[in-house]
């Protein structure tokens, strides 16, 4: 990352910014997000979900950036991103 | 373009008048392998759904047909398909998936001798037993059998009525000589045609459930588009169709694919009677073997016995309550058919020892001499 | 103010959660399987397409790939084992307006059905075919299937599997297919992207799925599922427009994944609707 040049409009990119959201009990803990998330914002919660299996969590909120590959590899409808508005942020 | 009805005088064989029946009764799909001897039934779909707006479509093989018939009842249109012994066999699967997701099409089946590929070219009536009980599990579907071209015609339109009524395959059972064999086939006016469509659903969308039944037992249909977002499965359903893998759900849908036939038995079971009225021997028949019947009655009678034929049209479901009030005031039956003993056992059954019954069958190849009847009839009277 | 700050609004649902029957979820596939996100991606593609959804249609077999019709929120048949691709060629002839997508596995198309999938392919029949290859019989616990590598294990083939696998995209093409892909479950969006072309577009597209079975297929074979996913990221190589017959399955050498056929050729119901119906006004 130290050698990587910084754009010249670097100020004007907008990263856009996303919120995760769960449906623990669809969860079953394939870890596929987990594993494929390029931020690796998420990790096994604790918890049991009403199936038993260990749903994911959000662990690094701010770094999400909404790319939806969680949403889009899960094979259970269990985990989905929404875009954060840029004001909001 | 012809019209969909082709009224007038024809000189045609039954496979030609089966698909004249189909067109007539508004099918507008037809999906079929060719085989002997019901090739000519898929010929003549061919060249006349064109006419109509239809779409004909030679699949790979009878599995493929008989799929492709069920998809295309989905989409709203009448649908038949057409095949003989060994390509009826190849459809029993799917026949089953029809029974269980209660989708009306219709199969004409010109039987040949069998068993295995048998003799092709010749007639027989050995698909009774499969016709009834072909696919795995137990159901309820309706039979006819047809005894010349010009019934094949009736039979056909009739078939296509109680498959849209009560949303089941009806199997239109014909043989060979039935099928191949050429005479005047009559069709009459459009406006005599008397047609049937099947319950179509209406009210709200969101409160649909695809398996819910109307007063006749029947639930109705919707077509794929229609918005009912429909799920069809073969596997064990509720009454929103969706998948039920318990007891009692099989239960509700076995009560259901039976009830809507066996509540209905007075609409579905046709018969035809000659020379009955005072008659102490009754020859029970069907499909070509009527002939054999009719002629052996004239002349039993001629000989001084009281003989008289009982013609099953409809021969699944079976007419029961029937055979059983004739058992309790005739000496007995006598059943004629292509085969070594099917549906004389049905017979036999409800004749239930108040009357003899016996069987006068045939290995299969050539129709049944009356002199076999009579001499069975001399025999045993 | 009363307001408790801590009641949200009505919770986000699931983009997807207006094409899937919400009642029947969780749905029957297994933790790690695939089938989900192959699913997933297929309803993300008919969501893309911007075509009404009353004018799809989902058509399968027999598996658990197939039990996928049973997911979906649209007119559905979930019918018998092989039976998909000529039950849904009825539809599609009966009436061409409809967008028929068969979506199932690869033992219910390319054993029991191989013959119906080459005849469509042959007549270049109007359909969407997504085939989701795990390389086995889930369903019935882990066979060998007409896709399993050589020598792999499975329930019918304790010692190895000695009989060679079918090149599914060779096959589709052979027979006539005019649009042939090829994507794993890990390139979600790429098979996204394939699956919205392949509706879009007429004529008999085949897109196989890559997907992973841990519990009957990898338990025997010593992979675990982010072990076949790995493979998945590792071992394949993208190449658009390859021939498909050096698209051998075989992750020693590396798969070519992609797009390898896409060709314009008139489709089963074009052709007999010009060919029997010349004067109608369709």
């Amino acid at each position: 990352m130290a050698f990587w040049r910084v754009p010249l409009d670097a100020q004007d990119i907008q990263v856009t910014k996303g919120l995760v959201h769960i449906i623990d009990d669809r969860c079953k803990g394939c870890g596929y997000c987990i594993e494929f998330c390029p931020k690796d914002i998420l990790q096994f919660s604790e918890a049991y979900n009403r199936k038993g299996y260990h749903p994911p969590v959000v662990v690094k909120p701010d770094e999400c950036v909404n790319c939806h590959y969680c949403e889009i590899i899960c094979p259970e409808f269990a985990i989905f991103s929404v875009e954060i508005p840029p004001a909001t942020v | 373009m012809r019209p969909a009805v082709l009224t007038g005088e024809h000189y045609i064989n039954g496979d030609v008048a089966c698909a004249e029946g189909a067109i007539a009764a508004g099918c507008r799909f037809f999906g079929a392998y060719p085989i002997t001897p019901a090739t000519e039934v898929a010929e003549h779909m061919a060249e006349r759904l064109p006419d109509v707006g239809g779409a004909f479509i030679q699949m790979e093989d009878e599995i493929a047909a008989m799929a492709s018939i069920i998809g295309a009842a989905w989409t709203g249109a009448k649908t038949m398909t057409s095949t003989s012994g060994p390509g009826f066999s190849l459809m029993m699967e799917n026949l089953g998936l029809a029974v269980c997701t209660e989708t009306p099409c219709v199969i004409i089946n010109v039987q040949r001798t069998g068993p295995s590929t048998g003799l092709p070219t010749m007639t027989g009536q050995g698909d009774m037993m499969q016709a009834r009980w072909g696919s795995h599990g137990d159901y309820e579907l309706i039979a006819l059998a047809p005894s010349s071209p010009q019934d094949c015609f009736y039979q056909t339109i009739r078939a296509f009525n109680l498959s849209e009524k009560y949303r089941v395959p009806v199997l239109v059972m014909a043989d060979e000589i039935v099928g191949h064999m050429s005479e005047k086939v009559v069709i009459p006016e459009p406006e005599t045609i008397h047609l049937i469509e099947r319950p179509k659903p209406t009210g709200r969308r969101d409160r649909f459930k695809l398996y819910q039944p109307g007063p006749n037992g029947v639930a109705p249909m919707p077509s794929i588009g229609d918005g009912y977002n429909i799920h069809v499965t073969g596997l064990t359903h509720d009454e929103r169709g969706y998948p039920a893998m318990t007891v009692e759900a099989q239960q509700e849908m076995m009560a259901r694919l039976k009830g809507k036939i066996r509540n209905n038995l007075d609409d579905i079971i046709e018969t035809e009677s000659y020379r009955m009225e005072d008659a102490e021997i009754v020859i029970v028949s069907y499909g070509i073997s009527v002939r054999t019947g009719l002629s052996a009655v004239d002349r039993a009678r001629e000989m001084g016995y009281k003989a008289g034929l009982l013609r099953l049209i409809t021969v699944w479901p079976f007419p029961e309550t029937m055979i059983r009030s004739i058992a309790s005031r005739v000496k007995g039956f006598i059943t004629v058919e292509i085969n070594l003993g099917q549906v004389h056992y049905e017979v036999e059954r409800c004749a239930g020892g108040q009357a003899a019954a016996y069987l006068v069958g045939d290995a299969g190849g050539k129709i049944i001499h009356p002199d076999k009847v009579l001499a069975r009839i001399e025999e045993k009277f | 103010m009363t307001t408790n700050p801590k009641k949200t609004a009505k919770k986000p649902e699931h983009p997807l959660d207006d094409l899937i029957r919400t009642d029947r979820i969780p749905h029957i596939w297994c933790s790690g399987c695939g089938i989900g996100t192959a699913f997933s991606s297929c309803l993300s593609a008919i969501k893309a397409t911007g075509i009404a959804y009353n004018r799809f249609t989902m058509v399968s077999g027999i598996g658990c790939s197939a039990r996928g019709a049973g997911y979906i929120k649209l007119d559905s048949f979930h019918t018998t084992h092989g039976r998909a691709i000529p039950f849904a060629s009825g539809i599609k002839m009966a009436n061409p307006d409809l967008k028929v997508i068969v979506f199932s596995g690869d033992g219910d198309l390319f054993a029991i059905g191989g013959n119906h999938f080459i005849h469509a392919a042959r007549r270049n029949m109007d359909l969407t075919v997504i085939c989701v290859n795990n390389l086995t019989y889930g369903m019935t616990g882990g066979q060998v299937a007409a896709t399993t590598p050589s020598m792999a294990k499975s329930t019918t083939t304790p010692m190895g599997n000695p009989d060679a696998p079918f090149n599914l995209p060779l096959l589709a093409y052979a027979s006539g297919a005019t649009y042939v892909a090829r994507w794993t479950i890990l390139h979600t969006r790429d098979l996204t992207t394939a699956i919205n072309e392949a509706i879009i577009r007429k004529g008999f597209s085949f897109i196989e799925v890559l997907s992973p079975c841990p519990v009957n297929y990898g338990r025997r074979n010593k992979e675990k599922p982010l072990e076949t996913l790995r493979l998945y990221q590792e071992r394949t190589i993208i190449k658009n427009g390859v021939n498909p017959a050096q698209a051998d399955i075989d992750f020693d050498k590396g798969v070519v994944i992609g797009t390898f056929i896409d060709v314009d050729r008139s489709t089963c119901d074009d052709r007999y609707y010009a060919t029997c119906h010349p004067c109608s006004d369709d």
